[in-house]
């Protein structure tokens, strides 16, 4: 956060506006660094802005959110998504986020912001070291994947080549989903930097399926404790939706001028920073 | 000739998301400009924000005399309200895209998916309804 004093003494609409074009930013970096709004919208906006971290979350998810819902119907009309594969584990991970995003209303602040600090930490660990497998090779389904029919075919939009899939370790992916669930219900993160390695490192499922079908699996349900127990400022709200969206589709065009590693790079190095602020936040170091 | 399309389910559930999520924005943008405009009073007067927007959630329920659950809604339609309507009209949009998909399920005779999507509903609304509020 800003200083109480600098921050006492802007005017009302300074926040917003300053919030809105952070958003916009952080949606045109977002899209070519192939992460969600979410992961990278609370950690930055919880450290520096002046809003409480329930707003931030409860903002956080919609972010998250609004992203995956317009995204959605060019993923599984493309079939990037599938929506066999989604329905078991939005399920799963609705009822889990029910429970995060109370834990996270209910928990003390700084137990919340050293938690989130730890996992913006280990979560750019995890993007620096994921070596995503592009088609994984899956040995045969387990009862449950063939029971659920979690298979598919879809073409490659480079190479045109027709892939067929099938996932593997179904009973796993839901355990997992499920603590995927608390995690993002409890961070307001979204979860696809979750839900893109589950299904496609431990279910096998093809890098490009695991990304677009891991929109399906963000669920509302979080959201809506967020908006009942108050934590959705309007003012807070909607900058971060509208800034996040439109800053998105500067970052679909951005995507095929600029280098998506060095992108990359720079949101690793944002989000590092961020998680170190938390943490210190946190524990009362850096306030 | 549905029954036999394997994407049949796919395909209903991106037109429905494709039309309420246009409608959810649109009514976000145009509540979102009201609000900032001052067409429509807020409840919470907009200069007020800076000494709220630090506190909790519940905290500021209470400073604003709102409880838990849809509470807001009671004040519709003054201008952040109307935003509280569209965010939950945004959000609501996959509950819609379900409860269009079932159908075709069932024909289908896949019980185990139609299942599924009526718990989701399920669990979405009594998340909605604010019956698990603290």
């Amino acid at each position: 956060m800003i200083g109480p004093e600098l921050a006492a003494s802007a005017p009302w609409w300074a926040w917003p506006l300053a919030l809105f074009i952070a958003c916009f930013f952080l949606g045109i970096i977002a899209v070519p660094a192939g992460v969600g709004g979410g992961v990278l919208f609370v950690p930055i906006i919880a450290s520096f802005f002046p809003f409480h971290l329930d707003f931030v979350r409860g903002a956080g998810l919609l972010v998250a959110l609004s992203g995956a819902l317009s995204a959605g119907p060019r993923l599984l009309e493309g079939g990037l998504a599938n929506l066999r594969l989604a329905l078991p584990f939005a399920l799963v991970s609705s009822v889990s986020s029910i429970g995060g995003a109370m834990l996270g209303l209910v928990l003390p602040v700084p137990v919340v912001q050293t938690a989130l600090g730890i996992l913006i930490l280990a979560i750019v660990a995890l993007m620096a070291s994921s070596k995503d497998s592009l088609v994984p090779k899956v040995g045969e389904p387990d009862a449950l994947s063939r029971a659920l029919q979690l298979s598919g075919i879809y073409r490659d939009g480079k190479t045109g080549e027709e892939i067929s899939w099938h996932a593997h370790r179904t009973p796993l992916g839901l355990v997992l989903f499920f603590f995927i669930g608390i995690i993002a219900g409890m961070f307001g993160l979204g979860a696809g930097w979750a839900n893109v390695p589950a299904l496609n490192l431990v279910m096998g499922v093809p890098l490009k399926v695991a990304a677009g079908t891991s929109s399906f699996i963000i669920s509302p349900a979080a959201a809506f404790v967020y908006l009942n127990e108050g934590g959705l400022l309007p003012m807070i709200a909607a900058p971060s939706v509208i800034g996040m969206m439109l800053g998105a589709r500067v970052g679909g065009y951005v995507l095929h001028v600029v280098s998506a590693s060095a992108i990359r790079k720079l949101v690793l190095a944002l989000m590092l920073f961020a998680g170190l602020r938390a943490l210190a936040k946190g524990l009362g170091i850096w306030n | 000739m549905e029954l036999n399309d394997a994407f049949a389910p796919q395909r209903r559930y991106a037109r429905w998301l494709r039309w309420s999520t246009r409608v959810a924005t649109i009514l976000l943008v145009a509540a979102c400009v009201v609000y900032v405009s001052g067409l429509i009073p807020p409840h919470v007067p907009i200069a007020r924000l800076p000494e709220l927007w630090g506190l909790t959630a519940s905290k500021f329920l209470v400073a604003e005399g709102l409880r838990p659950g849809w509470s807001w809604a009671g004040q519709l339609p003054q201008g952040d309200m109307l935003v509280l309507a569209a965010i939950a009209t945004l959000i609501s949009a996959s509950i819609l895209c379900l409860a269009a998909i079932a159908p075709i399920f069932l024909r289908r005779g896949e019980r185990l998916f139609v299942a599924m999507c009526i718990l989701q509903i399920a669990v979405l609304l009594v998340a909605a309804s604010g019956w698990i509020s603290r």
